[in-house]
This record gives C-alpha cells, sequence and structure tokens, in this order.
C-alpha cells in the first residue's frame, strides 16, 4: 500500500495565538507545530506499511503551508515515514477549506496512493470537512472518523464511533481515511529516527507543479470569508469557596439556587 | 420570502433539538423547508411542522441509508440545484459537517462550520464562530454559491411557530461511486435515560479528579436534570465511555451551566466547554486553571461535595 497522510502545521495551541491584518490566522508570528491530531494519522500510516509485506509499500508525508511547515513533515519523517512533499506558494495564503481541498486533492493525485489519510481535524480551524471534501473531489470512498482501522487483504475497514451509533464501515482502496485520537498510540521519535529523517526527501512543489491556477486558491479565491475577529472579553473572577469546614455544597447550592438552577 | 433548506437531524423519527433550533434561525433569513432523509416521516412531521417548516422534502431510499455520508450529499446537492435556496442549514455533528463539505463542492458554494449564530444583514447572511477554544469570536461570510452553514446545538432557544408542513416525496438518484463506503454493521447507543450532552441545558462532567468513581458526579446531575461528561483523562483512563468525552476531540458543548468536577481545565477541555453560560468547577487543587475561568469555585473533596449538593438540591425540589 502506498499512504499519503495529509499533516499541518499549526500555531501551537498551548501558546497564544492570532489573526493577521487581513484575518487570517497568524503562522509567522506563532510557534508552529505538527497539529497534534495529525499525529494519529502518521501512526496509523506507519502501522498499516508495517503490516503490508509488499515491497513498494510506503508513507508519504504532505503538507501545504508556508516554508515554516516543513517542519511538520520533518516531524512526520522523524516518527518514520519514508518521504514528504511540501506544496509552497506565496498564493496558497489565506486558502479556505475548499482551496485547501483542492491544493492537496490535485497533489494526492501525482501520488497514486491506495490510501490518503488524515486527523480528524486540524487544532487551528478544527472544522473536520477536509477529507470529505477530498474524498469528494478525487472521487472515491470515504472512511473517515475512524477509532479503529483493520486492513484485511484489499478492504480497509473502521469503527465509526458516532452521535447515535457506533459503525462498521467498509470500502475498498483507493480511498480517504481519517482517524481519532481514539486510533493508536503515536510513538514519539526515537534518535535513530531523528537522524534517519535528515536524509529522507523532501519535495517542494508550487502551484504550477501541481496543475492548480492561483487563481483559484488563497484569500481572494476563497468561497468564505472573515470579516472581523475579537478576543473573548475575559470571564470576570467568580466566587471561589474552600470547603475546610464542610460548608462548600451548601454554598454551591445557595448559589445555583439563586441562579435558578435549582 | 426566499427559501431555507434545514437538514432535520434525526434518529429513527425523532427529531433532535438541534433541528428546531435550526427552523427557528432559517424563519431569520427566509422561509424554512425541512428536508427529511429517512423512511420515519411519520414520526417526525408533527416536530418540524411545529417549528415552522413550510414544507417538508422527503427523500426516502435504502440507498441514503446503507452508505457513508456521500449518497446524502449527492441528494442534497439535487435539492439545491433545483431549489436555488438561499442557504442550507446543517446541524454541527461529525456527519452534518462531512455532508456541507462535499456539499460545497458539489455546488461550487462556499462552507462556514460550527456557527454559533447565524443573522442576515444587508441582505446577506452573517455568522458568528467561536475559535480557538473560545479564545476569539469570528464574523465571516460566504462569498459564493448558495451559503451552507453547520450550526452548533443551542445557538438559539427554539421558537413555536406554525408551519404548513405542505410535504413533497423528493426522487433522488444516487451514483456508483457515491455508495463505495458501505456501512456492514450498525449498534444503536444505548439510552441512559439523561438528556443528550449536545443539548442538556445543564452538564456535569468528571476527571481525572474522580479517580474513577463517577457515582457524584452521575447523582447531582440527575438531581438537576443534567447530562454527564467526561474529560479526556478520565475517558483515557477508561472510566467513562468516549462518547461523553468534552473537548477538543470530544464533543463541544455550551449549556446555561457547566460543572467541572475533579478537571484540571486544560485548553484542550476548555475547547469544549469555554463558552457554556455559567461555570462551577469543584476541584482539590486551588490553583487549578479551571478556577480562572468560574463564576463559582469549590475547593474541596468533590464527592463530599456533590452528595451533599445533590441531596440538598432534591430536598429542595420535594
Amino acid at each position: 500500500m502506498k499512504i499519503v497522510v495529509c499533516v499541518k502545521h499549526v500555531p501551537d495551541a498551548t501558546a497564544a495565538r492570532t489573526f493577521n491584518a487581513d484575518n487570517t490566522v497568524d503562522r509567522v508570528r506563532a510557534v508552529g507545530v505538527l497539529s497534534e491530531l495529525d499525529e494519529y494519522a502518521v501512526e496509523e500510516a506507519l502501522k498499516i506499511r508495517d503490516g503490508d509485506d509488499s515491497p513498494d509499500s510506503s508513507v508519504v508525508v504532505m503538507t501545504m503551508g508556508p516554508a515554516d511547515a516543513r517542519a511538520a513533515i520533518l516531524k512526520g519523517l522523524q516518527m518514520g515515514a519514508d518521504s514528504g512533499v511540501h506544496i509552497v506558494d506565496d498564493a496558497i495564503h489565506g486558502a479556505d477549506s475548499v482551496g485547501t481541498s483542492l491544493v492537496l486533492a490535485k497533489a494526492a493525485e501525482r501520488q497514486a496512493a491506495d490510501i490518503v489519510l488524515c486527523g480528524m481535524a486540524s487544532t487551528d480551524g478544527s472544522m473536520s470537512v477536509v477529507p470529505a471534501m477530498l474524498a469528494e473531489r478525487l472521487g472515491v470512498p470515504q472512511v473517515t472518523f475512524a477509532s479503529e482501522v483493520t486492513v484485511d487483504g484489499d478492504t480497509v475497514r473502521i469503527r465509526r464511533d458516532g452521535d447515535a451509533a457506533t459503525e462498521v464501515i467498509e470500502a475498498t482502496p483507493p480511498l480517504v481515511l481519517s482517524v481519532t485520537d481514539q486510533c493508536n498510540e503515536p510513538r514519539y521519535p526515537s534518535f535513530k529516527g531523528i537522524m534517519a529523517a535528515k536524509k529522507k526527501p523532501i519535495e517542494e512543489l508550487s502551484l504550477a507543479d501541481i496543475g492548480v491556477a492561483e487563481t483559484d486558491v488563497g484569500l481572494d479565491a476563497a468561497w468564505s470569508r472573515v470579516e472581523a475577529y475579537a478576543e473573548r472579553p475575559p470571564r470576570s473572577s467568580g466566587t471561589i469557596v474552600r470547603d475546610e469546614d464542610g460548608t462548600g455544597a451548601d454554598r454551591l447550592v445557595e448559589f445555583l439556587a439563586a441562579q435558578k438552577f435549582i | 420570502m426566499s427559501e431555507v433548506l434545514v437538514l432535520v437531524d434525526h434518529v429513527d423519527g425523532a427529531v433532535r433539538k438541534t433541528t428546531s433550533e435550526l427552523l427557528t434561525i432559517a424563519r431569520r433569513l427566509g422561509e424554512p423547508s425541512a428536508v427529511f432523509i429517512g423512511s420515519e416521516i411519520d414520526a417526525a412531521r408533527d416536530s418540524l411542522k411545529r417549528y415552522g417548516a413550510e414544507r417538508i422534502y422527503v427523500l426516502d431510499s435504502t440507498d441514503l441509508k446503507d452508505f457513508l455520508v456521500a449518497p446524502k450529499a449527492e441528494a442534497l446537492a439535487q435539492l439545491v440545484q433545483r431549489q436555488q435556496p438561499a442557504a442550507v442549514l446543517i446541524a454541527s455533528n461529525a456527519e452534518g459537517k462531512e455532508i456541507a463539505g462535499r456539499l460545497a463542492i458539489k455546488t461550487s458554494s462556499g462552507l462556514i462550520t460550527d456557527a454559533v449564530d447565524v443573522q442576515p444583514r444587508d441582505g446577506r447572511l452573517t455568522t458568528i464562530q467561536s475559535v480557538f477554544a473560545g479564545a476569539y469570536t469570528v464574523t465571516a461570510t460566504v462569498t459564493k454559491g448558495t451559503p451552507i452553514v453547520t450550526v452548533k446545538p443551542n445557538a438559539v432557544t427554539p421558537e413555536l411557530a406554525d408551519g404548513a408542513a405542505e410535504e413533497q416525496a423528493v426522487d433522488v438518484e444516487i451514483s456508483h461511486t457515491a455508495k463505495t463506503a458501505r456501512i456492514v454493521e450498525r449498534s444503536p447507543r444505548e439510552p441512559t435515560g439523561r438528556p443528550e450532552l449536545n443539548e442538556a441545558a445543564i452538564v456535569v462532567s468528571g476527571g481525572r479528579g474522580t479517580g474513577g468513581d463517577f457515582a457524584s458526579v452521575e447523582a447531582f446531575a440527575d438531581a438537576l436534570g443534567g447530562a454527564v461528561g467526561a474529560s479526556r483523562a478520565a475517558v483515557d483512563a477508561g472510566w467513562y465511555p468516549h462518547a461523553y468525552q468534552i473537548g477538543q476531540t470530544g464533543k463541544t458543548v455550551s449549556p446555561q451551566l457547566y460543572v467541572a468536577a475533579g478537571i484540571s481545565g486544560a485548553i484542550q477541555h476548555r475547547a469544549g466547554m469555554q463558552t457554556s453560560k455559567t461555570i462551577v468547577a469543584i476541584n482539590k487543587d486551588a490553583e487549578s486553571p479551571i478556577f480562572e475561568l468560574v463564576d463559582f469555585g469549590v475547593v474541596g473533596d468533590l464527592h463530599s461535595v456533590l452528595t451533599s449538593a445533590a441531596e440538598q438540591a432534591l430536598a429542595r425540589k420535594a
């Protein structure tokens, strides 16, 4: 199986995040990391590759984004992926999910992958729609939000823990697969892995290289637009009581009654 | 008035509260039409009418049932092409967002997910979203095609309005390509007797601090008529099922009252509850970051506080 993992380089969620003057997410001043939820996608790709005997089995880590986004690919290579693809082009700046899915679909097509693997959401935009959009654009089955993945010969089977039911879904590659954080426990890169990653190839591609017109992506081409953003006012500090004297429950009940919750 | 399509979110015909909320929003924007996919319209009709559906399109086919999202998106796209609505509103859950994503590509339309409010402004649909774990609010609009918006639960209070509910069966053709991800097994979730997490007005959640014992969390939730949630730490420890996880990789809730018991309040958890109206926390550690968010906090043992508070709450009700 050839697996392409789509990953995103995002502002670290535990640090301060903000916007640019054009209302896009600030990706320059922010501390960037491989989106935490994409680590599960890389791990699952490695597991599928290692459980597959065919000699052409490989994992390609793919991202789109500014120069710094290369770090997200590098992390994937350190974990054990074989090679990287970085679509980097100034015209991509400000792309929405529609533009993002176009770029990733065009780049994935060139790879002729059996499985295009994604995380369940990015930790910045957190829309969770790009995998479905990729399947739509590529015209292949979508098996998404997998809590468990089994590859059985030519069948990919997943468990999807939905809102109302748990479903088992099957499809045959080529397909798009997305995995949740319930799926596995991502490995930490070993020292050997970190050293080996330095020698692994990362191919850099422009929009022209993948056959996407500059006018079809980026901020001006986006089909949705952020008009304004505002920092949420800090919550006014509340009342904190200590339960040392055992009156904590009484005061909690009084508070809830005053607020008409009881 | 222009037509606004609302995709009905239902379980075997039982219409979820989010659909009443979407119909209420749709009435601000135009004339609401419900799109019902499934064979149980008889169970759903009254609820849709009561919240103002002027029309109900009924799409009933096994092709729409036995496969993952793609056929539903295809059917909806055919209806959008035919009706040319002013907007399409869909509930912001995993399936809803995926249908919306595919619909956006199929109809060359802009997509906004996870709106917490939708308003008409200068003749255009404008959305409010809460982003970066609730640290910012963002105003956005769709600039191309038919605005497709997924809306989070509890965005509005559903308002009753008698709709004409004029019913129309719609035949759709589903392509072979859309039927390639087969659902081979389906086990519905066991009912808990408590309100659904997404819809509940009150949510009581337990975390690492419970030590694995959720009895007092459940007792307090039941005393207030609330739903029970869990932090990722509690779920990862195997103390509570993943379906009840609140946070970035679980559910996002926005209830009137959120009670965090034994939860420290990491950014990933905040992402799932920060927009709650009133926040209460009980935690042994006075330095827990959760106390920065609360309207009322108790530093103490969550089991004794919640057990006693549950008894008092029940006594007051009696």
